[in-house]
């Protein structure tokens, strides 16, 4: 039982969008770097390091290879991949390994030069990989057709329209428009995405997240140190895991996800319920993907995660503010840097003072970070204060 | 889908599924058939996922099938994909029960829909080895 355990003491991104003069590692460096300055803690305090891993750069041992960039010696330390949802899961393993007194001051940081550090076919080729050698790649599939097989489903079986998804995009890009921090982009309709070029079908080139140099890192430690802190920490109320397949041939179903179960386990542990969240940073690498998340986390009635996102609600400004940073889809995505952009939002929404974009209610954020297919996830609930 | 599939990927052979390629290559599709629950499973592996049993035989499969969902992909993944493109990745709910990845091949495959009844053909990737595609049959 990790409730009131653990508690994030910094959080930070790199620079993000391109920047083809840095590398995959020393993006991660960058984030680390002003995770550290965020929390006042050093690197001569870290004892415990979790990274994700990298697809641009030819790096097998990738925590081994960052402590080594780094030039720290950490006691405790591994590389994770559970694609998307790998920062969830290394906020878990983190706040375990403090909460048996195993590691003391544990620096996450993922991401990588996804925008630079590869052509842009190098990069479908390369995450094409998430399909199955066998079975799924001599058909073609490109990553959004995974998604978009989900996405047809859905439509099918719940009447979730191509609008609604549309909206989710709209939402995210004028989110993002009000974050200093993503890169310049301009204000788009729910007309501009359903006019934007066919990737694969039901999704279009808006619908798709972005591909970024980015990396994002947080430092986790005990509670025993939030009083030292140079700003406010995230307690760590609530987390939960749940993997269910990772090829979207063998889900069992594709309108039901492990994220209900993930989410039930977060709300069970924080001892909260949906209607305690104040606002959520969702999984967004598709636009239906929020829509679903929604669903399944109960913050939403199954079939009206759509809904959500139409009617505004999830406007910051809304009844549930969502994606408040502009999500993948118009903040950064680069590898595993997605979910973790979500946590670095949540602890500075949480914290307060982010000016245009800052929720009017912030005591609890919902993170959902999925990985895969809909293959794996983990939910985290996060609170101002313990609970 | 005729034109230029040789030039299309050939799968990844794993020693789980050599009765399964095998078949391919005589035009036929089998699935492993458990001893221990009578369920047919794909994935090809060890274990049942159902039961656990490791008890199984290679059994033929009807080719039949309902297409549970569909994607027209546009943005292929390299030079092969891309003279084909587009076309359609489908997964298929066979008769005997798993659920199997495909394009839909022939004429009127741009006109696949949820639902619609599909069977099983075979095609060349290379001298030395077939996959099994889908064509429409009925919606
Ligand atoms: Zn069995």
């Amino acid at each position: 039982m990790l409730r009131n355990k653990a508690i994030i003491a910094g959080a930070a991104d790199s620079d993000v969008g391109k920047t083809p003069h840095m590398s995959g590692l020393a993006l991660n460096a960058q984030a680390a770097q002003r995770a550290l300055d965020d929390s006042g803690l050093s690197l001569d305090d870290v004892d415990g390091l979790i990274t994700a891993y990298s697809m641009t750069e030819p790096y097998f041992m990738l925590g081994s290879v960052m402590a080594e960039y780094l030039g720290i010696e950490p006691t405790f330390c591994a590389s994770l991949t559970v694609g998307g949802a790998t920062p969830g899961a290394a906020l878990h393993q983190a706040a375990m390994a403090i909460a048996a007194g195993e590691a003391h001051v544990v620096l996450i940081t993922v991401g990588e030069n996804r925008a630079t550090g590869q052509s842009r076919n190098d990069a479908v080729k390369a995450l094409s990989h998430v399909g199955h050698p066998a079975f799924e790649m001599p058909y073609g599939p490109i990553v959004p057709s995974f998604y978009a097989l989900i996405a047809q489903r859905y439509m099918h079986e719940y009447g979730t329209t191509r609008e609604q998804m549309a909206h989710v995009a709209v939402a995210a890009r004028e989110h993002a428009r009000q974050n200093p921090a993503a890169p310049a982009a301009k204000a788009i309709e729910v007309a501009d995405v359903l006019a934007s070029k066919p990737i694969s079908e039901p999704l279009n080139l808006l619908d798709c997240c972005l591909i970024s140099d980015a990396a994002s890192a947080i430092v986790v430690t005990a509670p025993d140190r939030a009083g030292d802190l140079a700003n406010p920490p995230a307690w760590l109320l609530g987390i939960g895991q749940c993997h269910t397949h990772e090829h979207v041939t063998m889900a069992k179903d594709l309108t039901q996800f492990g994220s209900a179960t993930s989410g039930a386990a977060a709300y069970k542990m924080a001892g909260l319920g949906p209607a305690d969240v104040d606002f959520a940073e969702l999984y967004d690498c598709f636009t239906i993907v929020p829509i679903i998340e929604a669903e399944e986390l109960g913050l939403a009635a199954k079939g009206a995660g759509g809904q959500l996102f139409e009617s505004g609600e999830s406007r910051i400004g809304g009844r549930l503010p969502i994606n408040t940073h502009g999500g993948l889809l118009s903040y950064a995505q680069a590898g595993a840097s997605g979910g973790m952009h979500a946590i670095v939002e949540a602890v500075r929404q949480l914290r307060g003072g982010e000016g245009l974009r800052q929720v009017a209610k912030h005591d609890i954020a919902l993170v959902h970070t999925e990985g895969g297919v809909l293959s794996s996830h983990v939910t985290i609930i996060l609170g101002r204060d313990a609970h | 889908m005729d034109d230029g599939a040789a030039d299309l990927p050939a799968p990844y052979l794993s020693a789980d599924a050599g009765p399964y390629w095998r078949a391919a290559q005589e035009d036929r599709l089998v699935m492993q058939l458990c001893y221990g629950c009578g369920s047919y499973r794909f994935f090809p592996g060890l274990l049942c996922p159902k039961c656990g049993s490791d008890e199984q035989v290679w059994g033929p499969c009807s080719g039949q099938g309902t297409v549970y969902s569909l994607t027209m992909v546009h943005r292929a993944p390299n030079p092969a994909f891309r003279s084909i493109a587009p076309y359609i990745v489908a997964l298929i709910d066979l008769e005997e029960g798993p659920r199997m990845m495909a394009n839909i091949v022939g004429a009127d495959r741009l006109e696949t829909a949820i639902g619609d009844r599909v069977k099983v053909c075979f095609e060349a990737r290379g001298p030395e080895i077939k996959v099994p595609q889908f064509v429409r049959v009925g919606s």
